[in-house]
């Protein structure tokens, strides 16, 4: 008894969409959806559109095909609807009304009833499971993409402030040569190169630190003051120093990446216990086989979670040190000297491509990790 | 019955031909004290000890009586700070870089990065054997613990019973005349115990190796040994030396006989009496 009041007593996510769905379209069925004076009924394809999924989401409710056809087909219909509404709203741009955005909300209602369906299937087979898994944070995405393009395209908001996903979108592949170079620039050859000088150095250091203690006392310290200069004040000065090109950005990458790949080697390469140093101890095993056969294995979460860290540092560092002069290509230049020109879409193009760059480049890192550390009890369990 | 009484007649032989080449650890007035923030304290005390080859010498007492640290010493993982030890006539530090001991921990310590055969090759690595002579090993010394088939299994996917079995094959796999064990079954469950306990008795009676083996279980110490060496703390010091007549092949059953008892009671007595004496 007890555990069935308990049951009740929690909130039904689920079937609480539902009805507000209902209640939304029903707002934006007899409601303006533009001003000055346009009812959904004046396009009788998006009316039809919300009836359907309305009737769709309240089927459990109803008791209808509770099954995951109807799961699949309410997504279906969410998807059109909100390719009906994005369509729409661009022919009226800034005129938004209350029954639009009663009706923006019912999709955005019925697609987080999706995801809740899609993630309460139980699956059988396991790349099933994955595909669901991967699914999941990309109808999250899909669905803050749609989201912002119909509420910067309905609220007119100026393109200088947000342009709409598709502005941004056309400007990206209208420039894809721009971007290219400046990728190439900026990704390519300083940040690969910074993080590769930076973080291989602070390995060799972390090395040479850990066998000579006057060095930890005397090296850390200093590494620990380089870490803290502000990224603002070195950009220039290396700029002076190594000129104009990408030398001097990968000088700032690894200014950046050195500190914290030092720092965690160090401590990785403490982290065997006494019983297994001990160990290699009755072996008679000499520094060289202690450091290759235990140490550094025991290190590699420690080196992996630097590594990641800075695969993001990196690319944040090479755009900003290139605000401080670069010649007239690189991703910080574009970025800059774009928002003087107020081409904002061409900055969102920048930053989408940054984006996508360091997500690729972590999860690369992220891969490899797996690959590295399978053994650590983090990894393992999954 | 007659191979175990001719490998008795052997032992008489090689014993009567000189004491010292058959002594494998010899340890004379041997004293440890820790330097703490506390003031002194006194691992060790005055320790007098030898153990001959083939010898199986279990040390027992309360923790904190410096049994464990008795076997570093003779491992050369600690220093003492008076008196003196040789381990196969050397010093500890030459007979460790001579390889020759192999010390199980309480835990298994695997790496566990490799897998049971990368584990058990890993001192043979470090030897520098070549590597038909370390599968060799691998193979012979993983059959010896009944492991075969578990080669390519990485230790997190082991029973803790079969991962200290594995550490065993590792420090087996160096083939060394001494085996130090360090209360290597004193985690796993009474009947992995008893199992394991049988299974070092056969592996001890086939390669007539010398060990010395710490524990604080009375029945282990009794069933195992030729030589019980009882400590009590404050300082670390022997208390009593009890050499075993329990004959040298023994099942489990010997542990209900009279005999058994009868060694088992003197070690109670003995553990009780080094007890009071400091309250």
């Amino acid at each position: 008894m007890s555990t069935r009041s308990l049951s009740k007593s929690r909130l039904d996510i689920p079937a609480l969409l539902a009805w507000l769905i209902v209640a939304l379209v029903i707002v934006g069925l007899f409601s303006p959806i533009f001003r000055p004076d346009f009812g959904v009924m004046d396009v009788p394809r998006l009316s039809l559109c919300l009836v359907i999924l309305a009737i769709a989401a309240v089927r459990y409710e109803l008791g209808f095909m509770r099954n995951r056809f109807g799961d699949l087909m309410l997504g279906f219909v969410t998807a059109f609807a909100a390719w009906l509404l994005i369509g729409t709203v661009s022919n009226h741009p800034g005129d938004a009304a209350l029954g639009f955005w009663a009706l923006t909300a019912a999709a955005w209602a019925s697609a987080w009833l999706f995801v809740e369906r899609l993630a309460s299937w139980k699956n059988s087979s396991k790349s099933a499971a994955r595909l669901i898994n991967l699914a999941i944070p990309a109808l999250f995405g899909i669905t803050l993409l749609a989201l912002w393009q119909i509420v910067v395209t309905g609220a007119g908001v100026p393109k200088v402030l947000l342009p709409a996903p598709s502005e941004i979108w056309l400007r990206l592949i209208g420039s894809v040569p721009t971007l290219w170079a400046d990728f190439r620039q900026t990704f390519l050859k300083a940040v690969l190169a910074g993080y590769a000088i930076g973080c291989g150095s602070a390995f060799l250091t972390a090395v040479l630190v850990d066998r000579v203690p006057f060095l930890r006392r005397g090296l850390l310290p200093i590494g620990n003051l380089v870490s803290a200069l502000p990224i603002i004040g070195v950009a220039p000065i290396m700029v002076m120093w190594f000129g104009f090109d990408w030398p001097s950005k990968a000088a700032v990458v690894i200014i950046m990446t050195f500190f914290p790949m030092l720092v965690n080697t160090v401590a990785g390469l403490s982290a065997s216990d006494t019983m297994q140093r001990d160990l290699m101890r009755t072996y008679a095993s000499g520094y060289w086989h202690t450091l290759v056969k235990l140490r550094l294995p025991m290190a590699m979460p420690f080196i992996f979670n630097a590594l990641k860290i800075n695969s993001t540092l990196a690319l944040i560092g090479a755009i900003v040190a290139e605000f401080f002069g670069t010649p007239t290509v690189g991703m910080g230049f574009r970025i800059s000297t774009e928002v003087g020109r107020m081409n904002v879409d061409m900055v969102w193009a920048e930053i989408a491509v940054a984006a996508v760059a360091g997500s690729l480049f972590y999860g690369l890192i992220a891969l490899l990790e797996r690959a590295v550390t399978f053994w650590h009890p983090s990894v393992r369990g999954r | 019955m007659t191979a175990l009484a001719g490998a008795k007649d052997t032992e008489m032989v090689e014993k009567h031909k000189s004491a010292s080449p058959d002594r494998v650890i010899d340890i004379e007035k041997l004293s440890l004290t820790f330097e703490t923030n506390d003031g002194p304290v006194h691992a060790l005390s005055d320790i007098d000890l030898k153990i001959e080859q083939g010898d199986f010498v279990s040390f027992i007492g309360p923790s904190g009586c410096g049994k464990t640290t008795l076997l570093r010493v003779i491992a050369d993982l600690e220093k003492p700070t008076a008196g003196s030890i040789t381990v196969n006539g050397v010093s500890p530090e030459e007979a460790r870089l001579n390889r020759a001991y192999g010390y199980v921990f309480q835990a298994a310590a695997l790496y566990s990065w490799r897998t049971i055969a990368g584990n058990v090759a890993l001192p043979l690595e470090i030897m520098g054997l070549s590597r038909s002579e370390r599968q060799q090993r691998v193979a012979r010394n993983l059959e010896l613990v009944n492991l075969s088939g578990f080669e390519k299994k990485y230790p997190w996917q082991l029973s803790g019973g079969m991962q200290q079995r594995a550490s065993i094959a590792r420090a087996l796999a160096v083939e060394p005349d001494l085996l130090l064990m360090d209360e290597p079954f004193g985690a796993l469950d009474e009947i992995v115990r008893d199992h394991l306990n049988e299974q070092l008795l056969q592996l001890w009676a086939k390669t007539s190796k010398t060990v010395a083996f710490v524990t604080h279980s009375i029945p282990e110490a009794v069933f195992l040994s030729t030589k019980i060496v009882v400590l009590c703390p404050r300082p670390g010091r022997i208390y009593d030396v009890i050499e075993s007549d329990l004959p040298r092949d023994r099942t489990l059953d010997i542990r209900e006989s009279p005999e058994f008892l009868k060694i088992a009671h003197r070690v109670r007595e003995g553990l009780k009496a080094g007890h009071s004496y400091e309250d």
